[in-house]
């Protein structure tokens, strides 16, 4: 069995079928890109993963552990759900940095509350050292040793996410998700955050899923490339299969319209 | 000069209640008016619906009316309909303290119903994606709240808050309608003598007050200013 297995999940808001048997599986260490159009369902499979939104059916499997079945989603606990979603780390389009706080009080703040609780609790903490310091070297893993005193409000676009990556790393979660990390940026400042990601799995070995727009990025840093169309998984495949193999029509039509532009 | 000595002791006596009602009716208005803001957002639609009813009706009729409602209600009742009943103390007593107390009710109920809707817009408007950040964050509702949200609120909030607490000072003086002996009171009853100018000294107790408060606020809103909501 993959490490994350994901099977069958469904979605609907209302009449609208957003998700309809989404499957796929990942191996720890791994990178998923997830590409295709806007308003395809890319970010809600990523909300679902989370708990941001309750998947109507299907299940997820992480590391051999049942960790999320549809059916019994929303009768479950807050204290359950809040476990089950620390599985997850989400970095978000819009970066949702906390503006009254510094970027190393971002980067500290959820984590110091989870390892006060860890201790009032009696498990063992995340890490050994006190959680400042490991904010620290998240931030200075994403290269901001000299912003780490810095409000959001004084940061570039770019710094910001590179903050709410370090901040989504702090709790370390299994599979670390990016919903379209790099939309919100101007075209000069993406490249940076590109390359923090791309450091993240030479350097750490994370397993991640990235819903991204950016193809040479996707082709470059993936394992594994999964084309949604309508909420349904149209094409997946390595890479190379994938953009430079393409099997299905819509996604021929999909690659020949990004190469127009 | 024994006259301005006079009417200064007798309005700064009267202002001294006039601070009083300020002071408490902020105590008791500000948590009860976040308790107000998070039932009208209660997902639960009969605690949202009252507490939206009462919000309309406490900011549909007057403060004055209020004031008297508070005051004489109970005793007009035990009067005329209920003799039996019990008003606990008596509210047909005349002492001061009794009109301050029922001023200081009205005062608190109505506030907290502005206030309740300050701090519900200021809550709602806060982008979704904070709430999330938090959640996926696995950090608990009250932590979000406490150590997210809040602060954020209370930045949205203040010139709106601002407003309404300038607005209150000078509302203290409607207590004057069941003779509480506040500024105004006392500005009066100098009138009544024939004395004109303790009116305009009393016009500039408030104003002095007044603008005591914006510079608070401005300093509040400098404070705040490193950071952008």
């Amino acid at each position: 069995m993959a490490f994350l297995e994901v099977k069958e999940i469904y979605k609907s808001f209302g009449k609208t079928d957003v998700l309809r048997g989404i499957s796929f599986s990942l191996e720890e260490g791994q990178v998923l890109s997830i590409i295709g159009s806007s308003g395809n369902g890319k970010t809600t499979l990523l909300r679902c993963l989370n708990y941001l939104e309750f998947a109507d059916s299907g299940t997820v499997t992480l590391n051999g552990k049942l960790i999320s079945d549809g059916k019994v989603l929303k009768s479950l606990k807050e204290s359950q759900i809040r476990e089950n979603r620390l599985h997850f780390g989400l970095v978000f389009q819009s970066f949702n940095l906390f503006p009254q706080y510094t970027a190393l009080q971002n980067v500290n703040l959820a984590l110091s509350l989870m390892e006060k609780e860890r201790a009032k609790k009696g498990v063992e903490p995340l890490y050994d050292e006190p959680s400042i310091e490991v904010a620290k070297k998240l931030l200075i893993k994403v290269g901001l040793e000299d912003k780490m005193d810095l409000y959001p409000c004084q940061l570039s676009g770019g710094q910001c996410q590179r903050v709410a990556i370090a901040r989504a790393m702090a709790l370390k979660p299994s599979v670390l998700c990016f919903d379209e990390p790099t939309s919100a940026l101007d075209p000069e400042l993406t490249g940076e955050v590109l390359r923090v990601i791309k450091e993240l799995k030479e350097s750490e070995g994370i397993t991640m899923i990235i819903v991204t727009h950016e193809m040479s990025f996707a082709k470059n840093v993936s394992d594994k490339v999964l084309f949604m169309v309508d909420g349904i998984v149209e094409e997946m495949g390595a890479p190379v299969e994938v953009f430079d193999n393409p099997k299905s029509d819509k996604l021929k039509a999909f690659l020949q319209g990004i190469n127009e532009k | 000069m024994e006259e301005f000595v006079d009417v200064s002791l007798r309005l700064l006596e009267g202002f001294s209640s006039s601070v009083i009602i300020f002071v408490f009716t902020l105590i008791f208005a500000i948590p009860l008016g976040l308790l107000i803001a998070f039932c009208s957002m209660s997902k639960f639609a009969p605690l949202r619906i009252v507490s939206r009813t009462i919000v309309w009706v406490l900011r549909g009729t007057p403060l004055m009316l209020q004031i008297f409602v508070i005051f004489y209600l109970p005793g007009l009742l035990k009067l005329f309909v209920w003799p039996a009943m019990n008003t606990g103390w008596a509210w047909f007593d005349k002492t001061i303290s009794t009109r301050l107390i029922a001023a200081l009710v009205a005062f608190s109920i109505n506030y907290a119903a502005y206030f309740s809707e300050i701090f519900r817009g200021g809550i709602e408007g806060i982008p979704k994606g904070q709430m999330e950040a938090g959640e996926v964050l696995g950090m608990t509702k009250p932590q979000i709240f406490f150590k997210v949200i809040l602060m954020q609120v209370v930045k949205r909030i203040i010139p709106p808050m601002s407003n309404e607490i300038i607005t209150l000072i000078k509302d203290t003086s409607l207590a004057n309608v069941i003779s509480v002996l506040e500024l105004i009171f006392w500005a009066q009853t100098f009138m009544l003598e024939g004395l004109i100018w303790p009116l305009f000294y009393a016009g500039a107790f408030y104003l002095v007050f007044v603008g005591a408060l914006t510079l608070f606020f401005n300093w509040v809103e400098k404070k705040l200013s490193y950071y952008k909501v």
